[in-house]
Parts: C-alpha cells; structure tokens; sequence
C-alpha cells in the first residue's frame, strides 16, 4: 500500500501545509520501513520496489509549458507569444552576426582546449561583465571593490548569490516584486532565503504602484534583501523612472536594505547598453554594496549556452577577494566550474571594439523591432475601436507586454485563435511581426468585446 | 552623458553621501575560504616559474607531450556544428538525444529498461552537477536517509552532499597496509548500515585510490546491498578510463541491473570525450514502471530549473553527434583506448623506474590500481617535499594523476618520489 500525497516541498508556507508535510514524511517513513521489514530478510527475494515511488509527477513549467502546447497546436496561424525569446520578422531565432563570427573564430582557433575554467569562470569574460554593467569608469571597479564570477545565465546568478547570502548575511528574506519572474521565488526558497513581496504593478493603471513599493520597502526590516529588476521589468515591462530609482536608492540605503539586481535585459529596454544599466550604477556610485546577476541569453541571443555573472559590489578591496573565495564553496558542490564555449563567445565580442561596436547595433536593431512591434499593435487595436487604455502597450518597457487581459480572456484567444500566451496576460513582443500583428489584434478585440 | 552628470550631481547631496558613509561593509565577517584541495593545485602549479615543473594533480588527460587533448571526433563534431544551430533553450532535462545516447553507454545499447522507459533521466552539468541533481532529489523525497561515503572518495562527494543537507556517513573502502580494498570491512558496514541507507559507490576508477573491486567482490557488494534494501548510487567518471574498453568498464552497473537494484547514475563526459570545461554529464534513475520514470523526471527537472533553468547546448551537441554517428563512434571508442593505454604505459614504466632506482618500497600497487590515479601511499609531508624541493603538484592525500605523467618527466619523478620515501 502505497500512499499517493505531494512532495513535502518547501514552497507553501502556511502552518496547515507545514503539519501536513509533517505527517506526511512520517508516513512515507512508515510505509519504507514496514516493506522493509518484510521484504528485506536474506531469503525473502527482491520485490523491486523503488524507494521513491512515492514521487508524484510535477505541474508543468507554467511558462515553459505554453511552448509545449503551442507545439500540439496544428493550426496554421497559431502564434507563440509565451517564452521571451527573440524572434526575426520571420519567426525565427536568431544566432547574431557577431556571434556567428566568434564562434568560427574560436572554431579556427587550434590551440583551444576544452579544460576545466576555474571555479570561477573565465577571467577575462569577468572583469569584461562587470565592466559592461558598471561602466568602464566605475569607481567600484578601479578601486577593486567587485569580485566577479562566471554562472549559468542569471538563473545560475541568482542561486549562487542567494546561497551565498543565505550563508554568510545575516538578513534571510528577500522582498520581489509583486509581480516577478515566475523562476524568482523558487530560486530563492531553495537556496534557503525566505520570500516575501512588495507592491509594484497597478493593474487599474497598468502602471507602477510607486506608493505601494514606497511603503513595502518602507517597513521592511533594517537588512532586507531586496530584488530589483534593473530594467525590462519581467513580466509587467513597467520600469521606475530615473527619478523613482533616486527615491528607491534613497529609501533602501537609508534603512540599509541590500539591494539584488536581476539584468537579464541590458540593452533591450532602450536599445542602449548604458542607459540599460543606470539604476545599477546609481546604486554603485553612491559607494554602497550590492548583488548584481547578468545574463547575456537575450541580449547576445546566447540562450541556451548559459552564459551569466553574478557581481558582488563591497566596500572594499580585501572584504570582495574573501566574498569570492566563498562563492567558490558555493560553486564547487553545485557545478565545479562553469561551461567554456558561451563565455568564450562573450570575451571574443567585447574584447574587440569593431565586434562589440557590431554587436551594439545588432542588438539596438533587436530592440528597435520590438519597439516597432509595440507601435503597430497600439495602431491595430486603435484602428479596431477595441474598448480600453491601451497605451500601456508602448508605455511598456522591454521584451514583454502585460495586456491586462485576464486568464478567460487568454483562455478564449488560445481556443478560438490560436495564440499563445502565459494565463497572466504577458505576451512577448518578441515573438510578433507585421505579418502576425493583425491576426493579434483581431483576437484581442474578440476577447474585450465577448468575454469580461 | 547628460543624464549621468545630472545623477552624480544629486548623488552629491548630503543625505545620500552620509547614508552611504556610516554603512559598512556587510560582508566584513565573512572569513577567506580554504583553497579548494584539487584545483588549488593547478593554481600553484601555474603560478610556479621553474622549468622542471611537473602537474600530477588534477585529473585531467594530458598527452606524451604533456598537452591537453581535445579528441579528434570532437574537432569534427564541432566543425559539423558550427554555423548551423542556433542557440535556443534546451528543455529543462536538456538534450533529449544526447541523454538517450547516454543511457545506451550506462544501462547496454539494447538495454529492455531503456526500450521500457523505466529509466528517468536529465542532462546534468557534468558529474558535479549529476551528483547535485541526485543528492537534492535525495533530500526533497527521502528526507530521512542518510549517504555512505567511501574512504577516502573525491574530495567534492562531501561537500556536495553537505551542501544538499543529506547527512553523510562512511564506509570502509581503502586498505592503506595492501594499498587494495577493505573487503571485509566495507561488507560490515554494508550490512551493519540501516536498512534502506543510500551508499555512494565509484562504478570504476575510484578517485582517488584507483583500487576497483573484482568481478566476484561486485557481486557479492550487490548480494549484500539488496539484501538491506540499501539505495546504490554510481558515481561514473571514468566510464572507457579504467580498461579502455567502455562496456567492460559498466559491468559493476550492469551486475546490479542484473541483480534487481533500482539504481541512480551520474555520468560525465569530462574526461572520456575530453570535455571538461563543457561540462556536459548525465543523471539517470531506474524506476518501476514508465509512469514513475516520468514522474520522477519531473521532479528532477523542478530541481534543475531553479538552479540554472536548464543545462548548456554546446557540450550536449557534441555529443550526441558523436554517439549518433557510427563512424564518429567508432573514431571515439579508439582515441578512448589510446588514451587509457597510455595511461597504462606510465603505471609500468613510473613502476619499472622506481625499482631500478633500487627502492626498498613495494611499487606493485601502482600498476595494479586502475585509471586515471594512483594512491601512492605518500605522505603529506612527503608530497610537500615534492612541491617545494621538486616543483611535483600533486594533491596532499599522495594522489597522483597518471595523466600528467609522461615518457619526458618519469624518471624524474621517479627520481623525486625515490628521493623523499629512501
């Protein structure tokens, strides 16, 4: 008898689910124990039972999941607007010029070795990283406050700074921004911080909740961690302005709240590296420490290859060589050294002016279709009549569009027209083109005008 | 431009600039970590500016020549690739084809339980990250086992599982008197462990004693950890590094198949393709039946995505276009044993030079301890000796990694070992 229940995870945190977690492992101990008991004697045989047959198949990546669907969908004008992954005019992604370049470089290159980085990742792809997010005149730089260490993309960034901080700071929660990334939390929980949120999006303006955040953070304990997205806000694309950065800034160092930067968008918000960057560097100048995780998926198109740096400003030189020897005991059991070919794509392009200056353009040209997507879709619905504000679609910062539209509404479009979106109403303006705009809007004015 | 001198101007304001002033240093408590043991190594050995310089530290193949190697299947693998694949995510579990070439390595090409999908199974970042993957899934469904450890095992095994909150105990494995296995020991603490307990077992090569259990004592192992209902969990590192031969180096895996176990994987492509720093490896989980399987696959993936989302492509293409490749595969099967032999070679002649030299040591274990490393009975000091008086890296436990021997810097080492045990 084996007793179907859920994982005793850690991600709900009410008292109730506690106790029944509780009982939970109890039982699951019982159960092993008693098949134990009988099954185990020398002479009785071997039944094949699996010690983890109590294992219940886990829900479907609610984001990731929505690219499993549309892959089902045999509809000819299905249209895929869920994972934030660029797409061309064509549908279809993109391996940048530049990069192409880098990697025939690296390919022609017969004196590579495919040895072991060290445990934290390529050097120069580090002091370039932070070069990128800091300025190259960053004081904090000159004056070696930061330690630098490759990961895996800004996933890999966040759990490695998270452990750390789990570790060694003496605040264990982290305030998110309510809404975030639907990763952030769990990354978060597993590497033993606990999670707590603070206001941020206003569904009535689909704006920011700038007082809302004030208050949150306002009453959060002196020490706090706090989650910052440092532009390109995933999912709402609703960045503070430069004025309510200064405000944050103010706010969170007078109560000695540490700031987090996830940058998973350098470049992608306005089309320009270091405008992207400002809210960080704001934190930086004024001498205070801060997490910093980087992630070049999107905007060097380098997804899959894993390529990230998790920053670490202090206040000193010799306090952020002893942060680095301790991120390495964090990454010595979790990956040992991190993966050689993304990172070397990385330094290829940044240690070149003309490859970075190309890269530049590629990138501003990325986000210039996304800023077009985002005009034509506005146009169409005008044009259309639909009902409704919508000019949070080129209000809206970066990759992804949060239209507002509730989960029947998102319900209906995927039924009747195909399209695919998360249940939260965020669309990726990526994965659009002029071609695909109208079909967009048909099935957004549909969704406004019969069902609420 | 304009933007950042209107910023600094406000960042001069006063309650900004003394806000920052009284703060200090968060981190100022934070004590400097211990050097890792292994890869410190490499560290110093880099830093040293003699010319006599010998690296036998990190298990990493080095050719005659004492170069690193990268396989000529991968060079083609990777000429293949170039310019043709975009770099999209891969799914949570990572690549599907590389993963399912990888179980037919493990588990036989014609393997009933991969025909069964019994088997769950995710690309993992190397054997590292394998091992994480495991110990996390360990602690999240099993919250109350325990891991057996051998002694001595690779220094990271703790530290992983620690890191994973699993608690650890040990199990007999080295014999420091016959420098071979602690048979009889190890059966006692198989048998004296709790019933149900997960023990951590080296399926070849063991790092970092190179001493392997015979045939015949496998079976017995498997005899004695069934008869518990202990949980193994093979550690597969070396898979091709041991004989040369990748199938006969899987016959401990393929014993407990035989024998019933529902057992775990990790494997890593690092040293037996050459792919270190790709860090591209396995993790696999034999269950009941294709519904379990799937499900504990989610679950693995459930690990994986808050960790790094999902594992890196480069390294996955490469290999499974080898393995997908007869030709390729074939091309890869022979520069495994190439380099396996040469290994071998070194044991003999590292062995035969130390017996010419007249040492009234016994050397027989250095040829008859199997892979990458040899446990040479050193001393810490000794090996410090070694380092300082010799410039000879090697880890402070006596662990030489054959790798980095070669026909130029035998005798000399030879000569040096010969010099600090006389």
């Amino acid at each position: 008898m084996r007793p179907e229940f859920a994982s005793p995870s850690s991600s709900s945190s009410s008292s109730a689910d506690r106790r029944l977690n509780a009982l939970v492992r109890h039982l699951a101990t019982a159960s092993m124990v008693s098949q134990t008991a009988v099954a185990f004697s020398p002479t009785s045989g071997f039944h094949g039972d699996s010690v983890f047959s109590h294992v219940v198949r886990a829900p479907e990546d609610p984001i990731l999941g929505v690219t499993v669907a549309y892959n089902k969908d045999p509809s000819p004008v299905k249209l895929n607007l869920g994972v934030g992954a660029y797409r061309t005019e064509e549908g279809k992604p993109l391996v940048l010029n530049v990069v192409r370049k880098a990697e025939q470089m690296l390919l022609n290159d017969k004196s590579r070795v495919k040895e072991y980085l060290p445990i934290v990742g390529i050097a120069e792809f580090n002091k370039l990283s932070a070069k990128l997010i800091f300025g190259a005149d960053s004081p904090a730089i000159r004056e070696n406050r930061v330690t630098t260490v490759q990961c895996l993309s800004g996933t890999g960034s966040l759990r490695v700074g998270a452990e750390f901080l789990a570790r060694h700071y003496h605040q264990k929660t982290i305030y998110i921004p309510q809404p975030t990334w639907g990763n952030h939390p769990k990354v978060f929980t597993l590497a033993g911080l606990s999670v707590k949120t603070y206001r941020y999006y206003d569904p009535t303006t689909r704006g920011m909740n700038f007082q809302g955040l004030l208050e949150d953070l306002g009453s959060a304990p002196s020490g706090s961690i706090v989650l910052l997205h440092a532009c390109a806000h995933n999912p709402t694309g609703v960045d503070p302005t430069l004025q309510q950065w200064e405000q944050i800034r103010q706010l969170m160092r007078s109560k000695a709240l540490l700031p987090f930067f996830d940058s998973a968008y350098q470049g992608f918000a306005s089309g320009n590296l270091d405008e992207d960057a400002q809210s960080i560097r704001m934190f930086v100048a004024d001498g205070g420490e801060c997490f910093v995780a980087q992630s070049y998926a999107k905007n060097m198109g380098l997804y899959g290859e894993r390529v990230g740096a998790l920053s670490v400003v202090c206040r000193a030189a010799n306090v952020a060589s002893k942060v680095e020897s301790q991120l390495k005991l964090v990454i010595r059991p979790m990956f040992s050294n991190p993966p050689i070919h993304g990172a070397s794509i990385v330094v290829t392009i940044l240690k070149d002016s003309n490859m970075f200056n190309e890269w530049t353009i590629e990138l501003k040209a990325m986000a210039d279709r996304i800023i077009s997507m985002r005009k034509q879709l506005f146009d169409a619905l005008r044009a259309r009549g639909t009902p409704g504000d919508w000019s949070h679609i080129i209000k809206q910062i970066g990759m992804f569009t949060f239209t507002g539209l509730n989960s029947k509404q998102v319900e209906f479009m995927t039924r009747e027209y195909h399209i695919y979106m998360t249940s939260d109403g965020r669309i990726s303006m990526a994965g659009l083109s002029s071609k695909t705009v109208p079909h967009l809007a048909d099935a957004i004015h549909a969704a406004v005008t019969r069902m609420s | 431009m304009a933007i950042r001198r209107a910023m600094s101007g406000r960042i001069m304001d006063r309650t900004a600039v003394v806000g920052a002033r009284y703060m200090s240093s968060w981190w100022r408590s934070v004590q400097p970590a211990p050097k890792d043991p292994i890869l410190g190594v490499t560290e110093a050995f880099l830093a040293d500016q003699s010319p006599d310089k010998v690296n036998v530290g990190v298990g990493a193949y080095r050719d005659d020549n004492g170069k690193p190697v990268v396989l000529e299947c991968v060079r083609e693998a990777e000429r293949r690739i170039a310019g043709n694949l975009n770099m999209e995510y891969l799914p949570m579990g990572g690549s599907v084809k590389m993963v399912e070439e990888t179980l037919k390595l493990a588990y036989g090409e014609n393997s009933e339980l991969i025909k069964e999908k019994r088997i769950a199974a995710v690309q993992a970042l190397s054997g590292t990250g394998a091992c994480r993957l495991f110990a996390d899934f360990q602690k999240r469904f099993c919250p109350d086992s325990q891991i057996y450890i051998p002694v001595p095992t690779w220094a990271n095994h703790h530290n992983i599982w620690r890191d994973a909150q699993v608690p650890q105990k040990t199990y007999h494995y080295y014999h420091p008197e016959s420098k071979g296995l602690d048979f009889a020991a190890m059966i006692d603490d198989i048998k004296n462990a709790p019933n149900g307990s997960f023990f951590l077992l080296h399926a070849c090569a063991h790092n970092p004693t190179g001493v392997d259990p015979s045939e015949e004592q496998w079976r017995e192992i498997s005899h004695h950890i069934k008869a518990k209902g202990h949980f193994a969990f093979f550690d597969m590192a070396y898979q091709g590094f041991a004989s040369g031969d990748p199938e006969k180096d899987a016959k401990a895996i393929r014993i407990f198949l035989e024998d019933g176990h529902h057992i775990g994987i990790a494997q890593s492509y690092a040293k037996n393709m050459g792919l270190y720093g790709q860090r591209v490896g396995c993790l696999s989980v034999l269950c009941e039946d294709e519904k379990q399987a799937v499900a504990v696959k989610s679950q693995l993936q459930q690990l994986a995505r808050p960790m790094y989302s999902n594992p890196p492509v480069h390294g996955a293409v490469i290999v499974s276009t080898i393995l997908s490749d007869p030709d390729l595969k074939k091309q890869w099967l022979k520069e495994v044993k190439v380099m396996a032999d040469r290994i071998i070679g070194m044991r003999t002649a590292l062995r035969g030079n130390l017996e010419k030299l007249g040492s009234p040591l016994s050397w027989q274990h250095i040829t008859n301890q199997i892979g990458m490393f040899c446990y040479s009975g050193l001393t810490p000091e000794q090996v410090d000796r070694l380092t300082n008086e010799f410039h000879i890296y090697m880890t402070r436990n006596g662990r030489i990694s054959m790798a980095g021997v070669t026909t130029g810097n035998v005798k000399y080492l030879a000569n040096a070992i010969h010099e600090v045990t006389k």
